[in-house]
């Protein structure tokens, strides 16, 4: 059977065997009478009989996948002809995949080569082999353990707890899941990173001002030693993200106030979904606003007061990204102040405190967690976007603090250097990864920060 | 439905004296709404100087929302609309170029549930004394903390850690906290709201004899649903039923010697 149709199976039969052991102990219980006899509800025994059934084939299923392709290929190589196997790995690789695809496309007597021939009638009759032996394990699997489960089925059985066991057991791992791909994406960075620093100094990559990742491609090729000095990405980030956060904080944190503590039911209920509408809008369109509406209204502007402002700027790019930004502030300020307590309020104006007060004294220290956990998301937003500064600020990598100048990000170096033809081994493109790290390091360090001052600073309610 | 209607449309008028002859607060003809609901029913009611007066009736029968007009604490309910005219020495709280603020400096609140704030116990004392500028310095903050802590009960039992959240302590010392802070300001009233429902009989009896000092210096209406405590408490008590003042009088009066027929089944357990 395909093990498509296998999985069907076992699925179905897991179905069935739940109802199967429900209804047998609806039976159970009803003949029994007594509420204290019955230790789990007939829902629990169905799903331990279901999972009883289930699993082990499962297990079985998904294990052969696994490690099929590899013991068949192995199987394979054994097979081939001397001199194939003498070519050495990449030659195996080769010709193991010329059969694969061969086979794939059907057709297998009329190919010429007869050594080929011969490697695509193993490869077929391996995989038969191969599915044979699965489906009949799984079957097999699937009647012990049924009958294993069924004899299991007593009414002392503490269904309940093992299936509350197993509940816990799937939220872990899906936990973990997420905790293990993190932890996968931060080490081949490392790694890979690790490769870049061997090329290239890490002080010199951490200190250095000078961007410029031109390498020669050829050894007579002059002018292009290429040179990796961090610094000017990291500043133009920083200055870029600086300015969407003056932008976003005041306007994100007071549209919160004011939707939270002013404004009616009726206005808050149109209002917030407009706000959060600005998150929706793709970052493609905040681009070429910032870059045809925007940056060149504030070079208009700048040059009427005498100001020299380039056609990129970071503050075009900034100001667009920090109105891009206010919901993530907004929103989530919005929902942590609506959280503080009526009851600390009742207190405040008990005493005599103004609203105003209120908010200042009571309110806004009860959700300073949530409001700079708010930040931190929008900060991190602003430190990863990319779209707008490619199209707003430029790709300069100028060392300025200036504004008004064009500046480039370490997000959006990274994708200059990853995208056209490029050798995966050179400095140029093990930077990406170098950068990537770097950029992870830095926000861990402003979460860090961040998650201090609040345990100093906040207080707590209840 | 049609039977509590009968019920109300029965109570004609309160039994018993309303007026006194020192009144702090004089109320008038008090009818309050939630929306188009009627809570409560032109209620007239004097409350004394230096005396406690109890309020009790069934739940629901709108004896927090009387006391919340005292201090026009309903303000913050959008839907709540009080007419009739709430007097305090003399001038309506409720006119035109009154501030609520300042009143509810004047007219303080304990509520039923400790509320204090998620700030230090010195802190939550010194908020009042703070946003009215009440203390031109630090050596004067620290007198009116530590004064209104020692008129509360409290200090002894938190002077070594007035550092210390107010959410750190037990419910009983939160309530008595939240008296410390309401006395910090001065008022010249208390309204508290049934401040001991959240207690165990020990801290309530602590809060019972302070409640019998602080009437030296204040006027204070107490809203609970113990009549024991409102017997041991209080100098006069008022029977609230479905939003109209059914009795008010002495409190001796009223537990010995009930006037009308539904504070008789109140007080003796016998409900409706
Ligand atoms: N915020 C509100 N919105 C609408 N109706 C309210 C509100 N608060 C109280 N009410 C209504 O007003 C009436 C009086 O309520 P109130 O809270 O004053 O009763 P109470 O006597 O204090 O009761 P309890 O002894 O249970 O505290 C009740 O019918 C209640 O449903
Ligand atoms: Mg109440």
């Amino acid at each position: 059977m395909q093990s498509n149709t296998l999985l069907l199976v076992i699925l179905a039969l897991a179905v069935v065997s739940y109802f199967f052991a429900r209804h047998k102990a609806f039976g159970v219980l009803k003949s029994n009478g007594s509420v204290s006899a019955r230790h789990s509800l007939p829902a629990h025994y169905g799903y331990l009989l279901a999972l009883w059934c289930a699993i082990p084939a499962l297990a079985i299923l998904l294990g052969w996948k696994l490690f099929e392709p590899g013991v068949i290929n192995g199987m394979l190589v054994d097979s081939l002809p001397q001199q194939v196997v003498d070519g050495g790995d990449s030659r195996i690789g080769l010709y193991t995949n010329d059969i694969n695809n061969l086979v794939e496309a059907g057709g297998i007597e009329s190919i010429a080569d007869a050594d080929k021939q011969a490697a695509a009638q193993k490869l077929v009759s391996l995989r038969s082999a191969s599915r044979l032996v699965l489906t009949v394990l799984v079957l097999a699997a699937l009647l012990v353990s049924l009958l294993v489960g069924l004899r299991h089925m007593q009414p002392q059985t503490q269904a309940r707890v093992i299936v509350e066991k197993f509940i816990k057991v799937i939220l872990v791992s899906c936990a973990s899941i997420a905790i293990l791909t993190t932890m996968g994406i931060v080490l081949s960075v490392l790694f890979e990173s690790i490769r870049f620093f061997q090329q290239v100094g890490f002080w010199e990559f951490v200190t250095g001002s000078k961007w410029s990742p031109q390498t020669a491609i050829r050894a007579d090729q002059v002018g292009s030693s290429g040179s990796f000095g961090a610094i000017p990405l990291f500043t133009g980030t920083m200055l870029i993200s600086v300015i969407a956060l003056i932008v976003a904080v005041p306007l994100g944190l007071m549209s919160a106030i004011y939707l939270a503590e002013y404004a009616s039911a009726r206005t808050r209920s149109i209002v917030k979904p407009l706000l959060e509408i600005l998150a929706g809008i793709p970052t493609v369109v905040y681009g070429f606003f910032a870059a045809l509406t925007v940056a060149p209204a504030i070079r208009s502007m700048g040059e009427s007061i005498g100001l020299s402002v380039s056609s990129e700027s970071a503050l075009a790019a900034g100001a667009v990204m920090g109105i891009m930004i206010i919901p993530f502030v907004s929103s989530l300020s919005d929902d942590v102040i609506t959280s503080v307590p009526q009851s600390i309020r009742d207190a405040s104006f008990g005493l005599g405190a103004t609203q105003a007060e209120t908010i200042r004294k009571v309110v806004l220290p009860a959700a300073l967690p949530g409001i700079v956990s708010s930040v931190l998301l929008a900060a991190s937003r602003a430190i990863g976007e990319t779209m707008i500064v490619v199209m707003a600020a430029g790709l300069a990598a100028n060392l300025t603090a200036n504004p008004l100048e064009a500046v480039t990000t370490v997000t959006v170096q990274i994708v200059t250097l990853l995208t056209g033809d490029q050798e995966f081994e050179s400095a140029k493109t093990l930077a990406a990864f170098a950068l990537g790290l770097m950029l992870f390091v830095a926000t861990l360090l402003l979460n860090v920060i961040a998650l201090y001052t609040v345990r100093r600073y906040r207080e707590q309610y209840d | 439905m049609d039977e509590a209607q009968a019920v109300l449309d029965s109570i004609e008028g309160t039994v018993g004296e309303i007026a006194v002859d020192n009144p702090k607060m004089s109320m008038r003809d008090v009818d309050v709404f939630y929306a188009e609901k009627q809570a409560i029913f032109g209620v007239d009611l004097d409350v004394a100087n230096n005396e406690v007066i109890a309020m009790i009736g069934p739940s629901g029968c709108g004896k927090s929302t009387f006391l919340r007009c005292l201090n026009r604490m309903n303000d913050t309910i959008p839907i709540c609309r009080v007419s009739g005219s709430v007097m305090l020495d003399g001038d309506d709280i409720y006119a035109a170029d009154q501030d609520p603020v300042l009143l509810r400096a004047r007219v303080g609140m304990v509520f039923q549930k400790p509320n204090p704030f998620p700030k230090s116990i010195f802190d939550n004392v010194a908020y009042g004394a703070r946003i009215h500028g009440l203390a031109a310095n630090r050596a004067e903050l620290d007198d009116i903390v530590v004064g209104s802590l020692k008129r509360a009960g409290l200090y002894e039992e938190v002077k070594s850690r007035l550092d210390a959240p107010g959410t750190s302590l037990s419910g009983g010392q939160q309530q008595r906290l939240c008296i410390a802070r309401s006395i910090a300001v001065s008022p010249e009233v208390i309204l508290m709201d049934e401040p001991c429902s959240a207690l165990d009989p020990i801290a309530t009896a602590r809060i019972e004899e302070l409640i019998d000092e602080l009437r030296e210096n204040y006027a204070i209406a107490i809203v609970t649903h113990s009549m024991q405590q409102a017997a041991r408490v209080s100098q006069r008590t008022a029977y609230f039923h479905l939003g109209k003042l059914v009795e008010v009088g002495d409190t001796n009066e009223i537990f010995t010697n009930p006037q009308h027929e539904l504070t008789e089944n109140y007080i003796t357990g016998r409900f409706g």
